[in-house]
Formats: structure tokens, C-alpha cells, sequence
């Protein structure tokens, strides 16, 4: 990559540890506005965390993240304000089971006064309309497959008009059939110009999208590179092990 | 047969039914005995609804913030020694130490006393019940909430206890169940409730199982249509997710 957006998210020397079992052993990057960052790593990598701690989900035990330029690990920032700039998609959807699809999407944007009901309605079929789920405003999550869920679990994000998603592997939790729909709206978002970090098993997806993809293990980034490199001449013996069991 | 008829009929000459429900609830006006006493049991039970469900909520609410996040120690604390104390004694002591002790030297009307002292009661069980609604609740439920930037309290409001609600409806209903009954020992501290005046009326007539088995056709009636309205808001609820 040549030209880099502003940067949105700096991570300094980020540490996190479950008691006495350190997940983040220091990890330091930048991502930047535009960007596709794809993480991959082995299972308890620490790949999760890290993307959790971004939004503080998982509070860091160590080290510093700059959104924006505010350091939201200190703990007199208002985190709820920075959270409504950094979209969320998870593994298992997590739709709200007792409201319909729009007001899933509705929900955020009109209780934390960003538009108005009438505009955040507008909005929300404008972007059910672009997924093709318009016709699913009314039904409940129950109702949908599991594409489905996730798709709309992207449009709730969306709807907050984020700086940047990020993405806690989106397809692993979905039959292999509806992987594809995931993905492409993935892909599309990707195109016009969301900055987007994502969590993945999807080797193709990170080769294909990625403008950067990281390999995580034991808790730090071993290898980072664009994607043309860093499935062609992987240099560390872990990644060189984990890229050959993976494809 | 003869022996019986004979027994029988002797009873009913001295005593026929339609003389006995006259003693018992027509004579003096006895039916509104039991009627005042029935809106002494429907109110102290309202009350204690009342009270019972906020202190309930409160308690629920703080001993899950307590577990998730670790602050609010102190408060977590004095949540379980009251869960202890009410949950470990029996109502009846309860009761009677709030009405000779606590309120021993007030002058505030029984009614009220019981009402709080049901309520107090009542807020432990509640408490347990919604906060075992809140664990009941994935944890990706909380941080879809969190990570679109609601607060906790608004996803609190919003997401987790509108679910937990439907969750726990059947043993809320359950707990009222048992609160409109438990209130029948607010006669020990001299309020006549339904139970109290069906006792009124059997010191009147002498005859225990004409008031006592009106009192529990009332109670019963009272009770089913209770769970009648709340089947039906459970039914309602439920059909809204699919």
C-alpha cells in the first residue's frame, strides 16, 4: 500500500492476561482508515482478544489504544461514545431475539438521539434494501437463516455510521452455503471504502480483500504483510506450518 | 341405608344447608365480613407487589453488576445478608417483629405494616427469580448492546430485561401465588383478612366448614384468575418472537 488513509487506530504494546494466563504479549499497529486488515492465527492465538479489545470489550491489561486520537484505555473516557464509531459483527449474530429486524437496526441510532425515528427507519430500509432483506423489516431474527441473521447483524452496524467494523470471524458459525452471501457483502463494503478488521478462517477472503493481513500467535503479531506476500513467502516457521495445514 | 338416611335426615332437620349458609353468611350481614376481609387480602398482596418487585429488581440488578463487573461491593453485600435473613426466617417471625418491634411504638395501621413486611419478604424471592432471568441471558446479548454504545444501564433496559422478564414470567407468577396466600397470617397481627374473617365467622356460628371452605373457594377463585390474565401475557409474549 502506498498511500495510507488518517490513521483511526493505534495499538501500543497491548497486553491482556485472564488471571495468570496472558493472552496479548504486546501488540503494536496501526490501522488505517480504508484499510482491509485481516487477522488469521491458530485457535487461542489470542487473535479474538485482540479484536474484542479493540472496543474494549475485553478491558487491556496493559499497553494503549488510540482511536481517533483518544486514548480510550484511559479509563476517564467515556467509552460508549467511541463505541458508537467502531461497528461490531460477531461469530453467533447476536441479534435481539424480542425485536423485529428494523428495530434491531433502529435500536441504537434513535436511543442514542443519532437520528431521529422516522430517519433511522428511512435508513434502515435503505440498507435492508441494498442486502435484499427489505422484506424481512417486520419478521423477527427467529425467522431467518443464519446468512440472513449475520447479514442483518451487519446492516445494525452499519446503521451507526461507523469509522471502522470490526469482524469476530462472521462465517464460522454458518453453514458452508451461506458462507458466500456473508462474504460478499463483506466484499462490497470492502470496495467502497470501509476500513474493516476482520477475524477469519477465510483464506480466500484475506487473500482476495485484505489490503494487510496479520498473523497472530502467542499473543503477538509474528508476521505482517500484503496478502500477495504473505501467503507467498511466508517467512516465520509458525505461519510457514499453520499456512500449509489451512490451504 | 336406614342408619344413614336417619343421621342424615336428623341433620339436615336441625341443620339443613340452606339454613346453615343463611347463619353463616347471610345473618348479620356476615358475607361482608368476608368480603371487607377479601379487600384487606387483595390490598396487603397489592402492596406487597409492589414493594417486593422494585426492592426485587434493585437487588437482582445490583448483584449482577456486582458479578459481571466487581464494583458495587459494599451494596452486593447487604443484598445477601437480606436474602439470607429473609430467605432463612420464617415470614411469620417477620411479621411479627415488624409489627411489635420495628413499628412496635408507630401508630401506622396494620394493614400497612403487613403490607411491608410481605413486600420485604417478597423482594428476596423476586430478587433470585430475576436475577437467575438476567444470567439467563447470552453474554453476546450484553455485548451487542455495549458494542453499538449503549450504556449498560440502557442495555439493561432495552435488551437484557425485556427477555429475562419473558424469561422468569412463570415463576414471578409463581411467587404472587404464594404471596396471596402467605398473606392469610396477617391475622396475627389483627388485621381481618379473608382467612381472619372466615375465623370471625366460625366463632359467630360455631359451624368451621362453611366459612373456612368460602374462604378457600375465594382464595382459589382469586388465585385463578391470577393465573388466567398471566398465562395470557405470557402467550402474548411469547407469540411476538415468531
Amino acid at each position: 500500500m502506498n498511500v495510507k488513509g488518517e490513521t483511526l487506530l493505534q495499538v501500543e504494546n497491548l497486553e491482556k492476561a485472564f488471571g495468570k494466563n496472558k493472552v496479548l504479549r504486546g501488540i503494536t499497529t496501526e490501522i488505517h482508515k480504508g484499510e482491509v486488515v485481516v487477522i488469521i492465527g491458530p485457535s487461542g492465538s489470542g487473535k479474538s482478544t485482540f479484536l474484542r479489545s479493540l472496543n474494549l470489550l475485553e478491558k487491556p491489561t496493559g499497553g494503549k489504544i488510540r482511536f481517533e486520537g483518544t486514548d480510550i484505555t484511559d479509563p476517564k473516557v467515556n467509552i460508549d461514545i467511541h463505541r458508537q464509531k467502531i461497528g461490531m459483527v460477531f461469530q453467533h449474530f447476536n441479534l435481539f431475539p424480542h425485536k423485529t429486524i428494523l428495530e434491531n437496526i433502529t435500536l441504537a441510532p434513535v436511543t442514542l438521539g443519532k437520528l431521529s425515528p422516522e430517519e433511522a427507519n428511512s435508513r434502515a430500509k435503505e440498507l435492508l434494501e441494498r442486502v435484499g432483506l427489505l422484506e424481512k423489516a417486520n419478521t423477527y431474527p427467529e425467522q431467518l437463516s443464519g446468512g440472513q441473521k449475520q447479514r442483518i447483524a451487519i446492516v445494525r452496524a452499519l446503521a451507526m455510521d461507523p469509522d471502522v467494523l470490526l469482524f469476530d470471524e462472521p462465517t464460522s458459525a454458518l453453514d458452508p452455503e451461506m458462507v458466500g452471501e456473508v462474504l460478499d457483502l463483506m466484499k462490497e463494503l470492502a470496495k467502497d471504502g470501509m476500513t474493516m478488521v476482520v477475524v477469519t478462517h477465510e483464506m480466500g477472503f484475506a487473500r482476495e480483500v485484505g489490503t494487510r493481513v496479520l498473523f497472530v500467535d502467542e499473543g503477538v503479531i509474528k508476521e505482517e504483510n500484503a496478502p500477495k506476500q504473505f501467503f507467498a513467502e511466508p517467512k516465520d516457521p509458525r505461519l510457514q506450518e499453520f499456512l500449509r495445514k489451512v490451504l | 341405608m336406614e342408619g344413614f338416611t336417619k343421621v342424615y335426615g336428623a341433620l339436615l332437620a336441625s341443620n339443613s344447608f340452606a339454613d346453615r349458609f343463611y347463619q353463616n353468611f347471610i345473618e348479620d350481614n356476615r358475607w361482608l365480613t368476608l368480603l371487607n376481609g377479601l379487600k384487606v387480602t387483595v390490598i396487603v398482596t397489592l402492596e406487597a407487589l409492589l414493594i417486593g418487585i422494585i426492592i426485587g429488581f434493585i437487588v437482582a440488578i445490583i448483584r449482577s453488576y456486582h458479578d459481571k463487573t466487581g464494583k458495587f461491593k459494599i451494596l452486593n453485600v447487604i443484598c445477601k445478608i437480606y436474602l439470607t435473613i429473609i430467605r432463612g426466617t420464617p415470614s411469620m417471625i417477620q411479621i411479627l417483629i415488624m409489627y411489635l418491634v420495628v413499628f412496635g411504638s408507630s401508630s401506622l395501621n396494620s394493614i400497612i405494616i403487613g403490607g411491608i413486611a410481605f413486600g420485604i419478604n417478597s423482594g428476596a424471592y423476586v430478587a433470585e427469580i430475576v436475577r437467575s432471568g438476567i444470567m439467563s441471558i447470552p453474554e453476546g446479548q450484553t455485548e451487542a448492546g455495549r458494542s453499538l454504545g449503549l450504556s449498560y444501564a440502557q442495555t439493561m433496559r432495552l435488551i437484557i430485561m425485556p427477555q429475562a422478564f419473558k424469561n422468569v414470567l412463570p415463576a414471578l407468577v409463581n411467587e404472587m401465588i404464594v404471596l396471596i396466600k402467605e398473606t392469610a397470617i396477617i391475622g396475627y397481627i389483627g388485621e381481618q383478612d379473608l382467612t381472619k374473617a372466615a375465623m370471625i365467622i366460625q366463632s359467630r356460628t360455631f359451624d368451621a366448614l362453611m366459612p373456612l371452605v368460602a374462604a378457600a373457594v375465594i382464595y382459589l377463585a382469586l388465585i385463578s384468575l391470577l393465573t388466567f390474565f398471566m398465562n395470557k401475557l405470557e402467550r402474548r409474549l411469547r407469540t411476538n418472537e415468531r
